[in-house]
């Protein structure tokens, strides 16, 4: 297991992770309530449902599971009294190759999850809940079905709530090991007991029409669990630790070259990438430079290492400006990374250093691409596959002149051409290596 | 031999049937949500998914065959064939691959007696298998926990930062 630094980094602020990887604590109730835990449910029945929407909306959430969709308005989506069933399916499914935030919360902190659910459920009208776990994390699915039980059998769920009236119940719902289910519509298939291809935009939101073709939310477990927070510290409190826009704290997992890997839960905006690499994560490996980073989860484009971007800031007379930007000055925040041309993503930050080959490195993305497309649209389906073939020949055998060409090619007929994003998923890492590091193309061709 | 010849339908036994009337029971809205916990259930309880299995599910579901089908071969988690007793599943992604997953499953590989060049092809293929039954060895996509790879699953338990050094000593846990 990956252990946190015994005490936090002057960086970090612990809000998620406040309780994980601390001793003697266990994913049992009786430790969660000595530890002030349903105190925010408590508080959040003496709430009405619409309060609780404006409450998230103001507290500038994100959703933390990729796309960063604003999480109050996804739920504002949800009309309270249409008389339709509602539901919420929390989406811990973590496949996001870079990411592994989620597998902490589901192991060690349990009921903070089914509290934030509960409170989610109870201002969006909710009644039947399902957690998506991904099957390869067999002991967390029986760790947060425990926990279910026993937040049953405190009062914590099922009927009339702590005597509030509302109904409330939760199952776990494990999958098969398929990437795709993590795309919020596929993932509804997927529960549906169907062959997982995602749905057809639109309508654009489970919201319109999801489980069951009923209005639907559908979070990543890092987000629901924020929402626990928002109500303990209020909308104000809460949204001050980020940035306009991105508030609270993000949970960024650190893999690859540096000496201490790891997920360090900070916030959001609170630290640049070269904090991040060089003080947070203890710098590279001894006699190592930066060559790359993958700063969102494999599907996020990489960036170089010396790269500088102009970034619009507002000058102190208050005009927009382009401001130079190098790479290690990043914010690793939303905004930043998006002008920078990536994404914050999942918060998966992947490190490689110059003993590096970004081709060997694109070949391992593509071949995990090729694996897990679903194989519903023929441009992601075949194209994947063709990456994929394209790379592990030039591994093999060398490069042909043409292959860059055709390789980014592929790409771009890809993007913009599936019904779900895994499309642009696929793509991006063909598109960002071929763009940032030519030469390692190049120099392969025999 | 024997074995393949009788049909997993056949043995099912109470308490089996109880477990898998309680997880439809999960699903008060449609039945047919209720295939992957039966598929779990079925592949736990007999190491894997016959076409007897197929159909039962089927049936208990409301559901024709096909439509079972079609989620067994869709899934990488599921087989048509039995595996070995102990699975070992090496995460093959990129995290783990720059941290020597590569030779981590070669390791494993030989450690329990399988030809490392083996891979399954999916569509409910086993993966690699001792011949003594015991162990099967496999590649799979990203486990998310990269922050200690390279990383394996073994049956339920993730082992993490795994050095080819420590591969023997974790085998014979398993023998």
């Amino acid at each position: 297991m990956v252990s946190l630094l015994p005490t936090p980094h002057p960086k970090e602020r612990r809000i998620i992770f406040g309780n994980i990887s601390k001793p003697g604590y266990a994913p049992d109730i009786e430790t969660y309530l000595a530890h002030g835990g349903y105190e925010s449910l408590k508080k959040a029945f003496t709430m009405k449902p619409g309060e609780i929407v404006d409450l998230v909306k103001a507290a500038n959430l994100r959703g933390r599971g990729g796309a960063g969709f604003p999480a109050g308005a996804k739920w504002s989506f949800i009309k309270y009294d249409d008389g339709k069933p509602h539901y919420i399916v929390v989406n811990a499914d973590e496949s996001e190759p870079g990411t592994f935030k989620d597998r902490y919360i589901l192991h060690q902190d349990p009921h903070q999850l089914i509290e934030g659910l509960v409170i989610a459920a109870f201002a969006t009208n909710v009644h039947l809940s399902y957690i998506y776990i991904r099957c390869e994390f067999p002991k967390a699915a029986k760790i947060v079905w425990n926990a279910i039980k026993e937040a049953r059998a405190k009062g914590f769920l099922g009927k009339n709530i702590l005597g509030s009236g509302f109904d409330l119940d939760i199952y776990v719902h494990q999958g098969a090991g398929a990437y795709i289910c993590g795309e919020e519509t596929s993932l509804l298939e997927s529960l549906e007991g169907k062959r997982p291809y995602p749905r057809i935009k639109p309508p654009y939101f489970p919201a319109v029409l999801g489980l069951y073709m009923k209005p639907t939310i559908v979070n990543n477990v890092e987000t629901i669990c924020h929402v626990k927070h928002i109500i303990s510290m209020g909308a104000d409190e809460y949204s001050r630790m980020g940035t306009p826009g991105d508030g609270g704290t993000r949970t960024m997992c650190v893999s690859g070259d540096v000496v201490r890997p790891g997920f360090y839960e900070i916030p959001c905006g609170g630290v640049t990438l070269g904090e991040l690499i060089f003080d947070v994560c203890g710098g590279l490996k001894p006699g190592r430079t930066l060559k790359a980073v993958i700063p969102g989860g494999s599907s996020a484009k990489v960036l170089r290492a010396g790269e500088v971007f102009k970034m619009k800031v507002k000058s102190e007379d208050g005009q927009m400006i382009d401001k130079e930007t190098p790479l290690l000055d990043l914010v690793m925040d939303a905004s930043s990374l998006q002008a920078a041309g990536t994404m914050v993503g999942s918060g998966g930050v992947m490190i490689m250093d110059d003993t590096r080959d970004m081709v060997w490195a694109l070949n391992n993305l593509n071949q995990f691409y090729a694996h897990e497309s679903c194989g519903q649209c023929t441009p992601c389906r075949e194209g994947s596959l063709w990456m994929s073939k394209v790379t592990t020949r030039i591994m093999d055998e060398g490069a042909k002149p043409d292959d860059a060409k055709n390789l980014k090619n592929i790409a771009d007929n890809i993007a913009g051409r599936t019904i779900c994003a895994f499309g642009e998923a696929c793509s991006w890492p063909t598109q960002s290596f071929l763009a940032k590091f030519p030469d390692e193309f190049e120099k392969r061709v025999v | 031999m024997t074995e393949t010849m009788t049909c997993q339908a056949d043995a099912i036994t109470p308490e089996l049937l109880a477990e898998a009337d309680e997880l439809v029971s999960h699903y008060p809205v449609s039945k047919r949500s209720a295939s992957l916990p039966l598929l779990h259930l079925w592949q736990n309880h007999f190491g894997f998914i016959d076409d007897s299995g197929v159909e039962w599910i089927a049936a208990k579901l409301e559901l024709t065959p096909v439509n079972i089908l079609e989620v067994v071969t869709f899934y990488p988690w599921f087989r048509r064939e039995r595996a070995g007793k102990t699975i070992i599943r090496v995460c093959r992604t990129l995290a783990c691959a720059m941290a020597g997953s590569y030779e981590v499953r070669e390791k494993f590989c030989q450690s329990v007696g399988i030809d490392p060049h083996c891979h399954s092809h999916g569509f409910g293929e086993a993966p690699p298998t001792s011949s003594d039954g015991n162990f099967s060895v496999e590649f799979v996509e990203c486990l998310a926990s990269c922050g200690s790879a390279p990383v394996a699953l073994i049956n339920d338990e993730l082992v993490e930062n795994i050095a080819l050094s420590d591969v023997p000593a974790i085998v014979d846990q398993y023998k």
